[in-house]
């Protein structure tokens, strides 16, 4: 037992500088060498201004003048109250499919919708649009729920709908080489592009 | 169904089924000492800690010795984990500065990653510093899974007739050779489509709305290679690879589902070419590959179809995106869930108590069976497990005294064997009911109605079945789960191994009958439907009940579009 012991201890001594210490460091060290701006967090810049990690959406309700993206249910580490698109604190609704809440939230934000655009009907919002992801983080949203949000991105905007059109459609990613997942659009980079358009 | 759900479905299951052949033959290469493309750069390092341990390549173990190892060296990472945790905010590499974890929350983790089981009652990313992230809870998902898949190899052994072997050493060479390599690549290619692998702090970020944003980042990429190489299913951060930090587009999800099958699905395959009985070999795998394929389609279906309640509002389109990511879309989720349920991983790309009821039932059928190819080694002994209580069965059916492998089953192997599958129902519903029964286990519940019900139940399976996912609702963090759940999830790991050690060795130490024309064949399509259907009668019987006040009332309450507040 006590030859055991003293074994378990020495192997776990050896294995922990080998994969506690040497896999992380090397890939680490693997990761700055071959892929600096992946490993470092994609910062998308603005102006030589970083704003946005390529692959962690943000918050964009609060402004009428820009595309917004799925629902966010994070919080406030702090102070548990709702804060969207927290990515210190990742999470979902967790919310059951027979949660009244849940039905209550798809509705209010279905109202909102419907009262910030003009011309828009319920039956164009696709229910990714209203239905919160599981990370709280999701950047993408369908092409789909890119185009309905043009008459009021428009309107708060000033920019024409046709050029707004031009702008969601030249920002469609995938599927990934080809194939992999579905078509969408990153609201972020959308609404980078969509700041530089309005600043030219 | 859509081009892109095909092909994630067949680049996942074909992947995997292209790769267990390559994979199987090299491990069993690997584990009877036979000379490997890895030798020369990896033996003289091997050979350095043997010597240091006084351990010979070749040196054999008694059942005793094999399970007294295993689970002392456990022991010895828990300690060590629960240590360096509780001092995390005296330790190097922690930029956010963030303090000691606390005794009770020390303890649920270190028996969580020790057990395999990655249950998480706290955020990665905003509780551990990335010391503990990656020099405590990532080395322990090096070597947690390699000890359960080397109490699966001396297992293997055991009923093949040979030698159970020496668990240092194949610990040691299930690292080096196997785990080691694979995460390595898998690790680069995950930087590669974006995962964040670096010591800097957390992004500060002003956004282009005009808030602050503070975006973590750390070692993740390294850290989610070995996470999923190994089942072992705790994430980074809170939303685990659901968050596009550790799980950013459809390719990583696919990479992600393979790597949780290459080793388990291996061990099968390695199995029939230890005991010579390949056939054998691919008729589980059959068995497996069938239930693996029901809970993809219970999962997907439904989800596409999406919840009624919802969809009588009339909007565009149909399915459940509640809690979903949307680059991966609905073929990417449910392969990965499907992925992370049979294999026992335990991380999540969506959020499972949000999934509709059928294919809520789907992910509890992968923890309540536990051998849909399962954990690398563990799911096979659970798989074996199946077999002899189905070869007994049989025995009994027709009169015969059952036999597998050439060996007699007899008093002694079933006992242990009926104990090591009654233990995980014991565990299971003993736990749900002390919970449900008390007010500290009440507090829990998130979701009311039955889904409330099944919050604690999938707390008590998931670390029964040492899977680690969550219905997320449940307040895992309370005294009474963390207390409740980390003793469960030792009784699950350590019991049943031993258990099937013994069961093991006793196979070993018997004469050998030579097999007749009257021995019951275990290779054909006839005992695949044999043994796929005890599996299921066994398990129905077991759970149908409670699965009927959870899953199956929640289902029947969401068609009459009955919500709960």
């Amino acid at each position: 037992m006590i030859q055991t012991l003293k074994r378990a201890v020495l192997l776990t001594v050896m294995l922990w500088v080998i994969l506690g210490l040497g896999f992380p460091l090397v890939m680490v060290g693997l990761g700055q060498l071959i892929f600096p701006w992946q490993a470092n967090g994609s910062v998308v810049a603005l102006g030589g201004r970083p704003v946005a990690a390529r692959h962690v959406g943000q918050y964009f309700g609060n402004r009428l003048q820009y595309f917004w993206g799925r629902p966010s249910d994070t919080v406030s580490v702090a102070t548990g109250k709702p804060q969207p698109y927290n990515a210190f604190n990742s999470a979902p609704s967790n919310y059951g499919p027979t949660n009244a809440l849940l039905v209550k939230d798809v509705k209010a934000r279905i109202l909102r919708y419907l009262q910030t655009t003009p011309g828009l009907k319920a039956s164009q919002i696709p229910l990714s649009l209203v239905e919160s992801s599981g990370s709280g983080l999701d950047p993408d949203i369908t092409v789909q729920s890119a185009l309905i949000q043009v008459p009021r991105v428009a309107k708060y905007t000033g920019l024409s709908q046709a050029s707004l059109r031009r702008l969601v459609t030249s920002q469609v990613l995938g599927p990934e080489l080809g194939v992999f997942g579905p078509k969408r659009i990153n609201v972020v980079l959308l609404n980078v592009a969509l700041d530089q358009l309005r600043h030219h | 169904m859509t081009v892109s759900t095909i092909v994630s479905w067949a680049v996942v299951i074909g992947g995997l089924l292209l790769l267990l052949k390559p994979m199987g033959t090299y491990m069993y290469k690997v584990f009877t000492f036979q000379p490997t493309l890895l030798d020369r750069p990896l033996k003289p390092l091997e050979n350095l800690i043997f010597r240091i341990i006084h351990v010979t390549r070749d040196s054999d173990m008694t059942a005793w010795e094999y399970g007294v190892s295993f689970v002392l060296t456990n022991m010895v990472w828990a300690l060590m984990a629960y240590t360096l945790l509780r001092v995390q905010g005296a330790l190097p590499f922690n930029p956010e500065h963030f303090s000691n974890v606390n005794a009770g929350l020390a303890f649920n983790t270190s028996a969580s990653f020790t057990t395999n089981t990655n249950w998480q009652a706290y955020s990665g990313e905003n509780t551990m510093s990335y010391f503990s992230q990656f020099a405590v809870l990532e080395f322990l998902q090096f070597v947690t899974p390699a000890s359960g898949g080397a109490v699966g190899l001396a297992f293997i052994r055991g009923v093949s007739g040979r030698k159970l072997g020496n668990f240092f050493v194949d610990l040691t060479l299930l690292l080096t050779r196997v785990l080691l390599p694979l995460a390595l690549i898998f690790g680069v290619a995950f930087v590669a489509a974006g995962v964040p692998d670096t010591l800097a702090p957390y992004l500060h970020l002003h956004t282009l709305a005009g808030q602050t944003q503070i975006v973590p980042r750390g070692p993740i990429a390294g850290w989610e290679a070995i996470e999923h190489l190994g089942q072992n299913g705790g994430g980074f951060t809170n939303a685990n690879s659901a968050n596009p930090l550790e799980n950013p587009s459809a390719m990583t999800n696919v990479l992600q589902s393979i790597a949780m099958g290459l080793v388990p699905v291996a061990f099968f395959y390695m199995f029939g070419l230890f005991s010579g009985k390949k056939r054998l070999a691919w008729t589980l795998i059959a068995v497996a590959g069938t239930l693996f394929l029901a809970m993809l389609a219970m999962i997907y279906f439904p989800e596409a179809a999406g919840n009624p309640i919802i969809n009588a509002l009339g909007l565009h389109g149909h399915g459940n995106y509640v809690g979903t990511e949307l680059q991966q879309g609905m073929g990417g989720t449910s392969i990965f869930e499907t992925s992370t349920m049979s294999f026992t991983t335990g991380s999540v790309a969506s959020a499972h108590d949000s999934f509709l009821p059928i294919p809520g039932l789907a992910v509890f059928l992968g923890m309540f069976l536990n051998m849909v190819f399962g954990g690398k080694g563990v799911g096979l002994m659970n798989m074996l497990m199946f077999v002899i209580l189905t070869i007994f069965l049989m025995g009994l059916m027709v009169g015969r005294t059952p036999e597998f492998l050439g060996k007699k089953i007899e008093a002694k192997e079933v006992s242990l064997t009926a104990i090591a599958f009654l233990l995980h129902p014991l565990l299971i519903l003993a736990g749900s009911a002390l919970a449900v029964s008390t007010s500290a286990g009440m507090a829990g519940v998130f979701n009311a109605g039955p889904q409330g019900l099944s919050e604690i139940l999938y707390g008590f399976t998931s670390g029964a079945a040492n899977n680690g996912s969550a219905f997320g609702g449940l307040g895992a963090s309370l005294p009474f789960y963390e207390v409740a759940i980390g003793i469960t999830m030792i009784i699950g790991r350590y019991a049943s191994v031993v258990v099937m050690l013994l069961v093991g060795e006793s196979l070993l130490q018997k004469k050998a009958v030579p097999e007749t024309s009257g021995t019951m064949r275990t290779d054909t399509p006839l005992f695949w439907g044999i043994l796929l259907g005890s599996v299921v009668v066994l398990n129905a019987l077991t759970f149908f009940p409670i699965m009927a006040l959870g899953p199956l009332a929640e289902h029947y309450l969401l068609v009459a579009h009955h919500l709960f507040s």
